[in-house]
């Protein structure tokens, strides 16, 4: 069908028409032959800079930067479970880890902000790479209960370890130095004379992150080890029998995935200022699986995609909850006619939306992008 | 009783009296864990809404009991019942059109159903701490020199007389040797004619019973019962896993020792190992679990995956 419709083009050899692997696993190719993908990447750099400076502010810029927090945690995930296939429950414990490593080193100890995110990097890297043995031995649903565990041990000894974390009721990050250079976040950046506000100053921050944080992602799929983390997730056996080592592959998963936590955790902290062990737990931990489950398994963009959608809706609702047409649902406080808190409504809908898309659409919302993409590719013999 | 010198701050009474609370609180994540266990054996499925079964039984018992103030333990049997029907109704609904899917998506979905029934249930029957309307309430009696309360008694009792009907079940009824060759070989069953659609709905009928038998236990006392109780079921993860996902006895056993290890690290943490830090029983099941799984990973009774190339 699709050769149908190219031949209706005219000129130039078919655009899909690659001549060397380099060519195929190209990001980007000249703006003439994917010329979709370059208006997409340039609306998102318009977008980067027009959101904080024209569209949005401070408060919503809050929920945007947290919202590239879960992405950046949510790409580490779906490199473990959307790509190889390890599912983990315990990604909370990893962004916790980032946290503490953030509160301890930036708030305690006062080291810069390059210095103690790449720290948080590299923890989270290690703690992984200690834990993704652990997939060696256990498989499926086994593994998803020892990841489990982890997340309560983890808020045992993030709770306990009080010279550290300071026990159950938590640290401050409000020590902790913010400024590369001469960019200094907390204080609002200053660019070209123009002063920003933190919220504004963090979002570039943050989505400046992820943006990284995709690319490299990215690169890691389309390249070889990319390529064994997916042959170990369609079937495992086979992988190793054509000689991908699940040892490497596995555990480099783990500890790839549990970078990116850390540094989501990092962040994280350092937008609430506050960290304290409750919120490492089960429900961060499910939040992630949801985000890429809903945005899509296997791809990097759903992983950006679910946090937007699942983060982004929750605060909406949130901050909507007064009005009208939620008076029937949501009680806003004692005496007032509804259903739902709000907490129990957003949470009601959390469960819902997981329960609807895997039913419904299991390869996400980035299977929209796709099947609106195949629709334009095979027109006009689209069905 | 002469105080155990090898334990200097503990005695012989303490240990039998926290082994024996061990033991029935064993028995109450035993209950939990054999509703997971009937129906991964029979779908595959690690059914995470068992929790919300477990809190929505309890409330069943206590809308019997205190709305429609029926007797007691004709409440217990509706509420099973209630759950029973819960349970066919969330296999019909939902997973029923997840046969054969990964398990993440299963688990997803079933964390998902968890999240809608238990802020359903916060909504219908309000945050406070409630109390069941249990006969046993908290009286407690003397046996062989430990104090023994009554509800303890009866969750023993209730946990043997189920596993020995689930023994009775697979091993004499028609549709007990059916779920049983269903859970070894769907294919072949299914070729042998035996009705997959039932032995899914009868396994989920199942574990909606035994999750409001387990509720009932877990919330009997006195104001025990509140949203809250659900979490509980957490706990009875790694009971399940540590006797194998597969096995109603490993269940039990898991239970127990899972049991048993949370009331020894309570009784024996603070005084000889207070490095682990505050509440270390609330882990300790978990630790217990890696460590057990990382020498045996199917678990105490689990069936050993065969893979062959």
């Amino acid at each position: 069908m699709a050769a149908i419709a190219h031949a209706f083009r005219a000129g130039g050899p078919n655009r899909d028409l690659v001549l060397s692997y380099a060519e195929d696993v190209k990001l980007l190719r000249s703006p003439r032959r994917s010329p979709w993908r370059w208006v997409f990447v340039v609306a998102c750099a318009a977008l980067f800079w027009l959101l904080p400076t024209y569209f949005v502010g401070d408060p919503g810029l809050r929920i945007l930067a947290m919202c590239g927090i879960f992405a950046i945690g949510a790409i580490g995930l779906n490199l473990l479970t959307g790509f190889t296939g390890q599912v983990s429950l315990g990604h909370a414990f990893f962004v916790g880890a980032g946290a503490y490593t953030a509160a301890y080193f930036g708030g305690q100890r006062g080291w810069s902000m390059p210095a103690y995110l790449l720290l948080a990097a590299l923890i989270g890297f290690v703690v992984g790479g200690v834990i993704g043995p652990f997939a060696l031995r256990l498989r499926g649903n086994y593994l998803v209960i020892v990841t489990l565990g982890l997340v309560f041990l983890g808020q045992h000894l993030w709770s306990n370890w009080d010279s550290v974390t300071g026990g159950g009721a938590g640290i401050s990050l409000g020590a902790a130095p913010m400024s590369i250079g001469p960019l200094d976040f907390k204080e609002g950046i200053e660019l070209g004379g123009e002063a920003y506000s933190f919220e504004q100053s963090f979002f570039w921050l943050v989505w400046g992150l992820v943006a990284l944080g995709a690319l490299l992602a990215k690169n890691l799929v389309r390249s070889r080890p990319g390529r064994a983390m997916q042959a170990i997730r369609d079937r495992d056996l086979s992988a190793e029998v054509i000689g991908v080592s699940l040892a490497r592959y596995k555990v480099g998963a783990f500890a790839w995935s549990s970078a990116y936590a850390a540094v989501a955790g990092a962040l994280y902290g350092l937008l609430q200022q506050y960290v304290s062990p409750v919120e490492f737990g089960l429900f961060l931990a499910i939040t992630y699986l949801a985000m890429i489950i809903i945005g899509g398994l296997g791809t990097i963009f759903g992983s950006v995609l679910g946090a937007l959608f699942v983060w982004g809706g929750r605060s909406v609702i949130e901050q909507n909850s007064g009005q009208a047409i939620f008076d029937p649902l949501i009680t806003t406080g004692s005496g007032e006619a509804g259903i739902f808190t709000i907490g129990e409504f957003n949470a009601v809908l959390f469960g819902l939306a997981i329960v609807l898309f895997l039913l419904f659409e299991p390869r996400g919302l980035a299977a929209f992008w796709l099947r609106i993409k195949s629709w334009f590719l095979t027109w006009p013999f689209s069905y | 009783m002469s105080p155990v010198p090898l334990l200097a701050a503990i005695t012989a009474d303490d240990l039998l009296q926290t082994g024996f609370s061990g033991v029935a609180l064993g028995c109450k994540y035993a209950l939990i864990a054999l509703g997971f266990s009937i129906i991964f054996k029979a779908t595959g499925v690690i059914n995470f809404a068992q929790g919300a079964f477990v809190l929505i039984g309890a409330y069943f018992t206590y809308s019997f009991t205190q709305t429609w103030e029926l007797n007691f333990y004709l409440s217990v049997v509706l509420a099973m019942a209630a759950g029973a029907v819960l349970g066919v109704a969330i296999e019909a609904l939902v997973l029923r059109r997840l046969v054969n899917e990964a398990p993440v998506t299963v688990i997803m979905v079933t964390i998902g159903i968890l999240f809608i029934l238990d802020n359903v249930v916060t909504a219908i029957w309000g945050p406070d701490n409630r109390n069941l309307g249990d006969p046993w309430g908290v009286s407690t009696r003397e046996l062989l020199g430990v104090t023994v309360a009554d509800r303890d008694m009866w969750t023993m009792a209730s946990t043997g007389l189920v596993l020995a009907a689930f023994y009775v079940f697979f091993r004499f009824s028609t549709l007990g040797l059916a779920m049983r060759a269903a859970a070894v070989d769907p294919e072949a069953a299914m070729a042998q004619g035996i009705p997959a659609r039932r032995v899914y709905r009868v396994s989920w009928a199942i574990a909606g019973m035994v999750a409001a038998l387990a509720g009932t236990t877990l919330a009997a006392g006195s104001g025990q019962l509140s949203p809250a109780t659900g979490a509980l079921a957490l706990v009875a993860f790694p009971a399940m896993i540590l006797g194998g996902l597969d096995s109603p006895l490993g269940a039990v056993v898991g239970g127990i020792i899972i049991g048993l290890v949370q009331q020894y690290t309570a009784l024996l943490a603070p005084e000889y190992f207070d490095w682990v830090g505050e509440s270390f029983e609330r882990v300790s099941p978990y630790l217990v679990m890696i460590i057990i799984l990382l020498i045996r990973p199917f678990g105490l009774y689990g069936t050993q995956e065969v893979r062959r190339v």
